[in-house]
């Protein structure tokens, strides 16, 4: 009895087992396994590209190491001529301003002296006038009788003559 | 999660247990009368298809759910009613369900002859309304799942939906894939279905409260269908080699020659193969659900042996259900993956390429 299959369950078998596989074959499993597969593959392809990310990433690493250190040589070197050209900009600056300091002093000293010369030139004129005008003052003092006229120019005449001859 | 499935089993289990007692509380009210229970009718009773629902009996009140009755009659046409109509007398619409004979348990009708015969019969009994119902919650789930995918296809899952993707893909990826090969892609969503059918009617059957409960796949009418699809798949899909082996194997020639007797014997083991996918799920079944309700039996046949060797075999009989349980559900999810792997491993024997010629040279 239980061996005989039974015409109405083999029907309605038929029929449900039929509509299950018709809809899970179309709308069921074939999507559950084509997504559960294009994750895998975007989780591996993820995980590929994270790891070339971190090569990528180690390279630049180095890289930029390589850079930083270049900088850093760069920088002492800049620093070493920057250090360089300012002491010899200041040993220039301080050999020019001995120069030229000593160029002014020269030329004041110059100055000073033609000052000099200058002032004794007008000390020595003021002075030949101060005699002259002491001398005339002199002289009108001293001829002041006829006498003493007639011997001045007896003698001033005597010494021109004395001159010519 | 994880403890939420094991409270889940232990329930499952708790459910099983009890219900078998309810299911056996009927047959000992039925018993009383009688003096004696026979075991046996008792458990086939069970085990075979019927036109209500049994659930329990309170006191004279059977508590049963009728199920649609659909008859063709090659006298009298169509015939619909409710298995109800049987409640009253055993005659309805010129129907009766034979009391014993050749169609014991089923609807027959008295032809002119005076004999019995057997309507054409598409009623929804008891193992069809589980069927439909296993189909409807199996389609239901996996579209629920599939559907989960359309929003947002690269999130991972977790809960329910990330289980069923877990068992998805470890029966495609460890029966579907290695068994049927290269290829195996077209194949995946049959065998898939295969398995969750069978995996779902097997889970049901242990269930003795109302949806569940159904003998399903231990009817040989089940269990011929999945074999016949599955012998159509492995034949249609089957390659130029495979059909070579099968008519033209190599073996001497006078053992395919005048009297094709190689041939006749790979023929038939191309039926054998089928039959035995569908003998080995049907048996299972069958067994599982008759220890099952043998066990429970021993709680009702030992009443007469007084109450001390009664209520040591009643807590015997709890003992071997909760470990007959457990091991039910083990079978339930073995046998389905014994008929995927199987169908499986038959597609890629049959798909099998050429490689003789190479050994040979």
């Amino acid at each position: 009895m239980l061996l005989i299959p039974e015409s109405g369950l083999l029907f309605w078998m038929l029929l449900s087992f039929g509509a299950v596989v018709f809809i899970l074959t179309k709308f069921g499993f074939p999507i559950i396994i084509k997504m559960v597969e294009s994750r895998k593959t975007y989780i591996d392809e993820s995980l590929l590209i994270a790891k070339q990310a971190y090569v990528e990433m180690d390279k630049v690493k180095a890289a930029g190491e390589v850079i930083v250190d270049n900088a850093r040589r760069e920088q002492v070197k800049i620093l070493n001529e920057a250090t360089q050209t300012r002491d010899l900009l200041i040993n220039d600056a301080k050999e020019k301003a001995i120069l030229e300091g000593q160029k002014l002093i020269e030329e004041a000293r110059r100055q000073i002296l033609l000052e000099k010369q200058d002032a004794i030139r007008d000390i020595r004129r003021q002075v030949a006038e101060l005699s002259v005008d002491i001398a005339e003052k002199v002289l009108r003092g001293k001829l002041e009788n006829k006498d003493e006229q007639e011997k001045m120019i007896n003698r001033l005449l005597d010494e021109i003559n004395i001159s010519k001859s | 999660m994880s403890r939420l499935y094991k409270i889940l089993v232990i329930v499952v289990l708790l459910i099983s247990t009890m219900g078998a007692r309810v299911n056996a509380n009927e047959p000992v009210e039925k018993a009383e009368p009688k003096e004696e229970l026979n075991v046996r009718e008792f458990i086939l009773e069970h085990i075979s298809d019927s036109y209500v629902w049994h659930i329990t009996k309170i006191g004279e009140n059977e508590i049963a759910i009728p199920l649609p009755v659909i008859l063709y009659s090659s006298t009298t046409g169509w015939h619909v009613f409710m298995a109800s109509a049987f409640h009253q007398s055993n005659q309805y619409e010129g129907f009766s369900i034979a009391e014993e004979g050749k169609y014991k348990g089923k609807i027959v009708e008295i032809d002119s002859n005076g004999a019995e015969v057997r309507p054409f019969d598409i009623s929804i009994t008891k193992n069809v309304f589980s069927l439909l119902f296993s189909s409807i919650l199996l389609i239901s789930v996996i579209l629920i799942v599939a559907r989960s995918y359309k929003k947002d296809p690269l999130q991972s899952r977790g809960g329910f939906i990330g289980f069923m993707e877990m068992f998805i893909m470890n029966i495609n990826d460890d029966v579907i894939k290695p068994c049927v090969g290269k290829d195996y892609k077209p194949y995946a969503p049959y065998l898939l279905t295969l398995f969750f059918f069978v995996f779902t009617n097997n889970v049901l059957g242990l269930i003795p409260i109302f949806p569940g409960g159904a003998n399903v796949t231990g009817n040989i009418a089940i269990t011929f269908v999945l074999a016949i699809v599955t012998f159509l798949i492995v034949n249609i899909s089957g390659s130029k080699e495979y059909w070579r082996e099968i008519l033209w194997p190599d073996v001497p020639l006078w053992l395919k020659a005048p009297i094709p007797l190689m041939p006749l014997i790979e023929l038939v083991g191309v039926f054998t193969k089928p039959f035995a996918l569908m003998i080995r799920l049907f048996a299972n079944m069958l067994a599982g659900h008759s220890i099952v309700l043998g066990l429970t039996c021993l709680v009702f046949v030992t009443v007469k042996m007084g109450p001390a060797m009664n209520t040591s075999m009643t807590v015997l009989s709890f003992v071997f259900s909760v470990f007959i349980g457990f091991v039910e559900i083990l079978v339930a999810y073995i046998q389905a993956y014994i008929f995927t792997m199987l169908s499986a491993v038959f597609i890629g024997l049959a798909r099998v390429e050429p490689h003789h010629k190479k050994e040979k040279v």
